[in-house]
């Protein structure tokens, strides 16, 4: 209960509440306990005693206004609604051009790119067992697979997420192409999804790939070097999806991304970057669960708890910097293999719940999302789901819909004092790098993990078509998977072997040479050695494995 | 063999094997085994099929699972060769994790012998898995008496 509120005077209130609680306690009999997947507990109604809107300026204010409760921006979703970015890769650089025509033919003005699964793990497709390349992601090894990739797409005018760990090898394939376009850097504007490399160390083994020191320097590395060479790129998006897809609580994820965050900043200001130059081009990106209500104050917290510590835990003085710009993925976690239709009504809610949590740019999971990378229908039906909110439901009418909800306020608070705990156990574990470096992330992720697995397990956590409502007769799948075309990829991967053959090896030599020394060097920006190799020729495996060789190989800490 | 006689703990190599990481079913899995009382030996994310043979046959092992989540199935049945290759052909291999309705005839046909989809629950994993061990146990003591006589 807030206590600020319980002092209110509200003439016949105690009377009518208890009344009502009688009345409550008669009908229901025994109550089930609820707690929310954060472990807050849920009441059955919430009032003025537990949020009273005394402390609206300061809480809450207005939409655009620290600390940003109600939205980053005047206008909110009214004014411009958030980006459709859905996430699309796969198969050779020829097949997503394909599809990344037909998506800007419709009208999109934002892309995203994800690469094979090889190009995470920091090998060329001549490296990898050819049944698995193309099944997750495209295959882009080099500036002109790239250049191939994004043929026909306007560079200077279209904005591009790519998931692209360290150390950044898709943008530098991109600068490269805009080089052969004669298109100015300070044109191109995106962000590097996957830039997070803790994340990766605690949560998400797809990318680790440099040792976490190595990881560390190439990020502020890349930071500065976009920073003085693309402007208008983001070159940090800070990840809680992870995370929370690995088992962190809604709380425990937000406290853990927030306090990476802070590790990131600090650590460009300790390199004697300007606190207001690089903060605002931090974005973060979030998993949203159908835990509806927990979600929308999970981002609402999130956002006032970041206006606080950019402002005054960093020292940030333009505003722009304490906007919490994040974007939202509706959690594949949830979606079951079982039943899968199903799975519209589950990302439907779960993309209420972020764009009613204010989010700048949406991914919504296609229904097939828990078995295989989505077919053609399903994600015209994803992207559809968006569609429906906006135009149908009218989502978009109302800033911040539910503020004022005294339920919804008063889980805000409990949330962002759960959120901050988080964070002061991190802080005292000397920061997100140390906590991560020494396993207590991990820890803690294994066991909120374990516990929500038993939740399941138990009944006590229903999961339709799962553990409640099972149809044994239910086909679990409408369609054939499907899987790159064998053929092209053999010739890809063919060509790509003659490429390198043929091309210059004085060129590679010189690369490679340079960029080890600049590995090796305390003062050269590697980052910025990267992108010249990359417009030498040489291939995402080189340079990685060159770094790797340089700046060390981690291996993932484990924590069983 | 003497059935009074308290059988060794199951020995079960829990791996993922390709270029996928996510790990949130094979840690949870392996904790299942381990807490009934089997002896777990627990790999990181991207194996290569040589190093689960060396493994399996360093450690003894009666039961390999393999976690898939993103298409690394597709090479389970180069495992499979691998094993008996190399003299293993008793192992059970087991799969957990995604598997598209129309990729498991394949992976069964090369002798997979359970594919786990999500929703499996812990008493079913631990049965197969226990199982499965008592089967390669039965194939290993035979396979060692016919070599013997």
């Amino acid at each position: 209960m807030n206590k600020q509120a319980v002092q209110l005077s509200l003439p016949g209130f105690d009377k009518a509440f208890g009344e009502w609680r009688a009345e409550y306690n008669r009908q229901i009999g025994e109550d089930r306990p609820v707690r929310n997947r954060s472990g807050i507990p849920v009441q059955p109604l919430y009032t003025p005693r537990d949020w009273s809107g005394e402390h609206y300026a300061a809480d809450l204010g207005f939409p655009g206004q620290h600390p940003y409760t109600r939205g980053i921006y005047a206008t909110m979703h009214r004014g411009r609604t958030w980006s459709q970015r859905q996430l699309i890769g796969l198969g050779t650089p020829a097949d997503y051009n394909e599809r990344v025509r037909k998506i800007l033919d419709l009208g999109a003005t934002a892309i995203s790119f994800l690469p094979c699964n090889s190009g995470f793990r920091g090998i060329d497709c001549d490296e990898v067992d050819p049944a698995l390349l193309g099944t997750c992601g495209t295959v882009v090894n080099t500036t002109g697979d790239m250049d191939e990739a994004l043929a026909g797409v306007p560079l200077d005018r279209i904005s591009t997420a790519m998931n692209d760990p360290s150390p950044f090898t898709l943008l530098a394939f991109t600068l490269g192409v805009a080089r052969r376009r004669g298109i100015p850097w300070t044109s191109i504007s995106g962000t590097s999804n996957q830039s997070d490399y803790l994340s990766h160390f605690i949560a998400n083994h797809m990318f680790y790939r440099l040792s976490l020191p190595g990881s560390r320097r190439v990020l502020l590395d890349h930071i500065d070097f976009c920073r003085q060479y693309v402007p208008n790129w983001n070159p940090v998006s800070v990840v809680g999806q992870h995370m929370q897809q690995a088992g962190a609580t809604p709380a425990e994820t937000m406290g853990f991304t927030l306090s990476t965050a802070l590790q990131y900043a600090q650590d460009c200001v300790e390199r004697g970057m300007d606190i207001d130059v690089i903060l605002r081009r931090f974005t973060f990106f979030f998993d949203i669960s159908i835990s509806f209500f927990e979600e929308i104050a999970k981002f609402r917290a999130g956002r006032r708890i970041w206006a606080r510590l950019a402002r005054e835990r960093l020292g940030a003085r333009d505003p722009a910097c304490w906007r919490f710009k994040f974007h939202g993925q509706t959690s594949g976690v949830d979606l079951t293999e079982q039943q899968p239709l199903n799975n519209i009504a589950r990302v439907t809610a779960q993309a209420m719940a972020g764009i009613l949590g204010g989010l700048q740019s949406l991914h919504t999971d296609a229904f097939d999302e828990a078995t295989s990378t989505p077919t053609v229908r399903s994600a015209r039906v994803a992207v559809a789901t968006q569609n429906i909110l906006r135009e149908e439901a009218r989502l978009c009418d109302v800033i911040d819909p539910l503020g004022g909800s005294y339920y919804i306020e008063a889980l805000t608070d409990q949330m962002e004092a759960e959120i901050e705990a988080v964070i002061a156990r991190i802080d005292t574990a000397g920061g997100m790098y140390k906590a991560a470096e020494t396993g207590l992330v991990q820890t803690m992720i294994g066991e909120s993990a374990l516990a929500f697995q038993e939740k399941v397990d138990s009944g006590e956590q229903q999961v339709i078509g799962v553990n409640c409502y099972v149809d044994e007769d239910e086909p679990h799948r409408m369609q054939p998977t499907e899987r790159p075309d064998p053929v092209r990829m053999r010739d890809h991967v063919a060509r790509f072997k003659r490429y390198k053959e043929e091309r210059s090896n004085d060129d590679v030599r010189r690369g490679l040479d340079d960029l080890a020394r600049a590995a090796n060097s305390r003062t050269e920006n590697v980052y910025a050695k990267v992108v010249e190799a990359a417009e030498l020729g040489i291939t995402h495996g080189e340079i990685i494995s060159c770094l790797r060789r340089e700046l060390g190989f981690g291996q993932p800490l484990i924590v069983a | 063999m003497d059935a009074t006689r308290p059988q060794p703990p199951v020995r079960v190599l829990v791996t993922k094997i390709g270029l996928d990481g996510h790990d949130r079913g094979s840690r949870i899995v392996a904790a299942y085994l381990r807490d009934a009382g089997m002896e777990v030996i627990y790999t990181p994310p991207w194996q290569t099929i040589e190093a689960v043979v060396d493994l399996a046959l360093q450690e003894d092992v009666e039961v390999i699972g393999i976690s898939s989540l993103a298409t690394d199935h597709l090479i389970v049945p180069q495992l499979l060769s691998a094993l008996r290759g190399a003299g293993l052909g008793h192992i059970a291999v087991l799969v957990g994790g995604i598997v598209p309705e129309d990729e498991r005839a394949p992976l069964i046909e090369a002798g997979v012998k359970g594919i786990f989809g999500p929703g499996t629950s812990r008493a079913l994993v631990v049965d197969q898995v226990t199982q499965a061990a008592s089967e390669a146990r039965r194939l290993r003591n035979a396979g060692f008496w016919e070599k013997a006589s």
